[in-house]
């Protein structure tokens, strides 16, 4: 696309966009350092992903206030509209991430004083992963506005339930065999629960990018597998 | 802990985190230096500072108590309905009013300290330091040349023809005009387009030299391509000139300027930086006349 | 989502109810009451053109004749006993052209000197003249014999063209039958020729209608003229330009521009009153010179000049002084590298007018004396002369039939000389309205 003809108002819209990825970096940053405490049972590194939280609180105010502005002041249409709109919901998911990621923390503080459960803080690792690994792909889909790759971690947004799923099995087998463990699981339980919402973030991350780009919303429903069986 | 975004460090193509260099995501690289939307605080001095300005045309009353400052290097706005005396205020600073004969302005006006209407000040002094730009585009039926060149030459601002040529050239290359003109600079200016006559006339009001450039709705007689074209021209200029601009477009005064001020009825109502008049203005006329309740 | 553009389906007309018919009939009412005030505009213009046509048609009829006269061609003995070498001036060179031709006509002389009379009717005296000067040149001549060329006179030059008939009864006529025939009898033998009147331009007023010539004329309208445009236009254009730029607008204005308007109906001859009264009278400016023609006439010139040229500055749009005024200039700069060069098609096609009215200008000339009888061109701007609407004058009054086709001459050399300034207004505005 040729650039805009006033140069400010081009810088101002990659400055969002650089924005939104830094936040997202900083999201990422959590969540894996949120997943690594719990399966390291590191107290120190919990206490900063609580603490960091707040950067990206102000981050997100940060960003909304430059969306506002830049509607207010440049009213952008089409696919800049869009685009504006687009940055502060993803900025809004990505603040939800965070507080996810920082619940995590607080469970992981937690789960260092109990007893450790090497299998399930395994699952919780694998699944962690993959939870990651999602959330860097649709934020390198944002950056590089890529389609493809959006459109690839929405249809695989199942695979998170399926693990959430099985972790839920897991815990409930763990706690109906040992009732001493029910705490430290209803804890572990609730970590997967915010790890499956991560994964559904980083979908509706996908559905934004989606609609941002091409204009349209994604028309079939969203595969989703969270009943557990 | 340094909790302004700002100030962290942004290391190009990278995202920032304080844990682990190595946990770092990548992003692809994007253009990430922060846009030049405000010119740092410090080098905005007040350049124009307006003090009870009442004028009159004959016995009717135009403005009422006009107090404003106007920042140098930055762009001002002023918007207001038809008739609410924005243009009559913005005339004051360069004294056209004075071409008027019923007209009579009271109250001061200083430019960098000196009032404007003082009996030593000349007129014609002064528009050669406040140039002004008009509604519709008036080239001088003159070559594209003379057109630029008869400011210098009337001030004496050139000692030969080089020198002459030098400030012709540079004014055009200013206005974003010499790449389309260099070639037929003796062709008549009013030969050129509506939006190259208008950057024609800015060039024309640069080359004088001047330290204020006021502009009377200068995009009105002009498409959105020349518009938008004009626009990024008065962003570029922003950092050398006090930029005065008289525009019923809200939209433009948002797209352009960094401080607006809303008159009505001849009085200024509010003034304020041009973010906050548009996203939170606090007198509910000037809400009311930017959400289109008016009326 | 937008939709595409739609191809345009074809309306269909439904049948016409009363509203619809009532607005036909006013439809056809309006386009007749057109065509009607059409007609009326092309019938008005027809008028005028057919009113023009006869003007110039019987001008051109009646003057075109002037243009063409006849010459002869006659060998002259200069008899040495006839002329004194000591008073050339003194010698009867009439009467040795009419033995010339008496001799080629084969006729003599009575006692009374009745024919050569009636043979010096037929020439003109300028052949004469010429003897006198080529004896003045060269005294040698004497005794030789040399072909002089020279009009006839303007009976018999009517007589050529057709004006003077045998048919008339002799009584009536200028030229008896005797005189035709000799006529008759020098164009058989070939001593008659027909060719371009240029003695026309360059002779000035004559008594005799053959030797007379609008030259005199032409030269002392052209001073007149000049002198006119010195004084009318700097004036004119200066006096127009303060008034309509610097002048304060209040009363003493106002009534300024009243009286201009005024001055430019006032008629003619008051003028000449004036001009008669303060320039020859008190300022003793010679009588009948271009001079005080020019001064009358820029006077009556000078309100036509400034009020077109107050039109014209005032056709300047204020968008250009503006722009002017922004860029520092003041008010004089800007008047005079502005206004002023976009407003001179304008003045000049003003100034041009009204001199070209001024030049047609007859009355008030008359009352300053320029009707007076100026053989040659004048001297210097306070030398006697005439200009071309007062010979026009002149000669309309005089007598002699051939003075008639000469009156109608040189109304059509007026009528050329006004074309040209005309033109010359269109052509300089058009010019200098390209670069606008």
């Amino acid at each position: 696309m040729t650039e805009h003809t006033v140069k400010s108002y081009g810088e101002e819209l990659n400055h969002l966009t650089a924005e939104v990825a830094r936040m997202g970096g900083l999201a990422e940053a959590q969540v894996s350092d949120a997943v690594e405490c719990i399966a390291r049972r590191d107290a120190p590194l919990a206490q900063q992903v609580v603490s960091r939280d707040e950067r990206l609180d102000v981050l997100q105010a940060e960003i909304e206030r430059k969306a506002f502005k830049l509607i207010a002041l440049r009213q952008p249409m089409a696919v800049d509209l869009r685009h504006a709109v687009a940055a502060l919901k993803i900025s809004m998911s990505l603040e939800r991430c965070g507080d996810m990621a920082k619940n995590i923390g607080k469970r992981a503080l937690i789960l260092t004083d109990a007893e450790p459960m090497t299998a399930l803080t395994r699952s919780i690792e694998r699944m962690g992963k993959l939870v990651q690994g999602r959330l860097k792909d649709v934020l390198d889909a944002y950056s590089a506005s890529d389609l493809e790759r959006a459109i690839g971690v929405w249809s695989r947004d199942e695979e998170v339930d399926e693990h959430y799923n099985a972790i839920f099995r897991e815990l409930l087998t763990y706690m109906m065999g040992d009732p001493r463990t029910i705490n430290a699981c209803a804890h572990l339980l609730f970590v997967a629960k915010n790890l499956e919402r991560i994964g559904d973030h980083a979908t509706n991350i996908a559905e934004i990018i989606h609609f941002e780009i091409t204009g349209e919303e994604i028309v079939s429903k969203r595969p989703k597998l969270d009943t557990p069986r | 802990m340094n909790l302004n975004p700002f100030a962290l460090p942004l290391v190009q193509g990278h995202a920032m985190t304080t844990a682990s260099p190595d946990d770092a995501v990548s992003a692809p690289a994007i253009q990430t230096a922060s846009p030049q939307v405000y010119p740092p605080a410090s080098t905005n001095e007040i350049k124009i500072r307006a003090k009870d300005v009442n004028v009159f045309y004959g016995d009717k009353q135009a403005l009422f108590d006009v107090n404003i400052d106007i920042p140098g290097k930055s762009v001002t706005a002023f918007i207001g309905p038809s008739g609410c005396g924005k243009s009559t205020f913005l005339r004051c600073i360069n004294r056209m009013n004075d071409t008027i004969p019923t007209a009579k302005v009271t109250g001061s006006i200083e430019i960098d300290g000196s009032d404007v209407n003082a009996k030593s000040v000349d007129p014609v002094i002064l528009r050669s330091r406040v140039g002004m730009v008009f509604q519709k585009p008036n080239p001088f039926p003159k070559t594209i040349f003379e057109n630029v060149a008869y400011g210098p030459r009337i001030h004496g601002l050139a000692t030969g023809k080089a020198e002459l040529e030098a400030i012709v050239e540079s004014s055009l290359k200013k206005a974003g005009l010499w790449n389309e003109v260099a070639d037929r600079l003796h062709q008549p200016g009013t030969g050129l387009s509506g939006g190259q006559q208008q950057r024609l006339v800015i060039a024309r009001a640069i080359a004088v030299g001047p330290e204020v450039i006021l502009m009377d709705e200068p995009c009105s007689a002009l498409d959105p391509i020349a518009t938008a074209r004009i626009e990024e021209l008065i962003d570029e200029l922003r950092n050398q000139f006090c930029i005065v601009i008289v525009t019923h477009s809200m939209a433009q005064a948002a797209r352009v300027s960094q401080k607006t001020a809303f008159f009505h009825l001849g009085k200024l109502v509010e003034s304020g930086s041009t973010e906050d008049m548009f996203t939170n203005p606090r007198d509910t006329r000037t809400q009311d006349y930017i959400t289109g309740r008016f009326g | 989502m937008t939709d595409a553009a739609q191809p345009a389906v074809g309306s269909v007309r439904a049948p016409l109810t009363a509203q619809q018919v009532a607005m036909e009939a006013r439809l056809k009412k309006r386009h007749r009451a057109e065509t009607w005030f059409k007609a009326q505009g092309l019938a008005a213009i027809i008028v005028a053109m057919v009113f023009l046509v006869v003007l110039v048609g019987r001008i051109v009829g009646q003057g075109y004749s002037t243009f063409e006269t006849h010459t002869l061609s006659v060998p002259v003995y200069l008899n040495p006993e006839r002329i004194d070498t000591s008073d050339l001036e003194g010698v009867n060179y009439d009467y040795i052209v009419a033995e010339a031709m008496m001799k080629k006509l084969g006729v003599v002389d009575d006692d009374l000197g009745l024919v050569s009379g009636k043979v010096m009717d037929l020439t003109s005296r300028d052949l004469g003249f010429q003897l006198l000067n080529m004896l003045k040149a060269d005294k040698s001549l004497i005794g030789k014999t040399i072909t002089v060329t020279g009009p006839f006179k303007a009976d018999a030059d009517l007589y050529f063209k057709g004006e003077i008939k045998r048919s008339t009864p002799q009584e009536d006529r200028k030229l008896d039958d005797q005189q035709l025939n000799w006529l008759d009898q020098l164009k058989n033998d070939g001593s008659v020729k027909s060719g371009f009147n240029f003695a026309f331009f360059t002779h000035s007023d004559s008594t005799e209608p053959e030797q007379a010539g609008v030259l005199g004329a032409v030269v002392g309208s052209a001073m007149m003229l000049l002198i006119t445009a010195l004084i009318a236009v700097p004036m004119g254009v200066m006096a127009a330009v303060y008034l309509e730029e610097f002048a304060p607008k209040n009363r003493w204005t106002d009534v300024i521009e009243v009286n201009i308007n005024n001055l430019a109906a006032v008629p003619s001859i008051v003028y000449g009153l004036l001009g008669l009264a303060l320039f020859i009278n008190w300022l003793h400016v010679p009588r009948s010179s271009p001079l005080v023609g020019g001064l009358v006439l820029a006077l009556m010139a000078l309100p036509t000049v400034i009020i077109a040229t107050r039109s014209a500055l005032k056709a300047v749009p204020p968008s250009i002084r503006e722009a002017a005024l922004g860029v520092g200039a003041s008010k004089t700069q800007t008047v005079f590298h502005h206004v002023l060069p976009l407003a001179m098609p304008g003045v000049m096609t003003g100034a041009i007018l009204s001199l070209a009215h001024a030049l047609g200008e007859t009355a008030p000339l008359l009352m300053i004396g320029m009707v007076s009888f100026v053989p040659g061109v004048p001297e210097g701007f306070t030398g006697a002369a005439t200009v071309l609407p007062v010979q026009v004058f002149i000669w309309e009054n005089a007598s002699e039939r051939a003075f008639h086709e000469r009156t109608a001459a040189a109304i059509i050399v007026l009528l050329v000389f006004m074309i040209v300034m005309n033109a010359a207004a269109v052509i300089l505005r058009r010019r200098f309205e390209r670069r606008w």
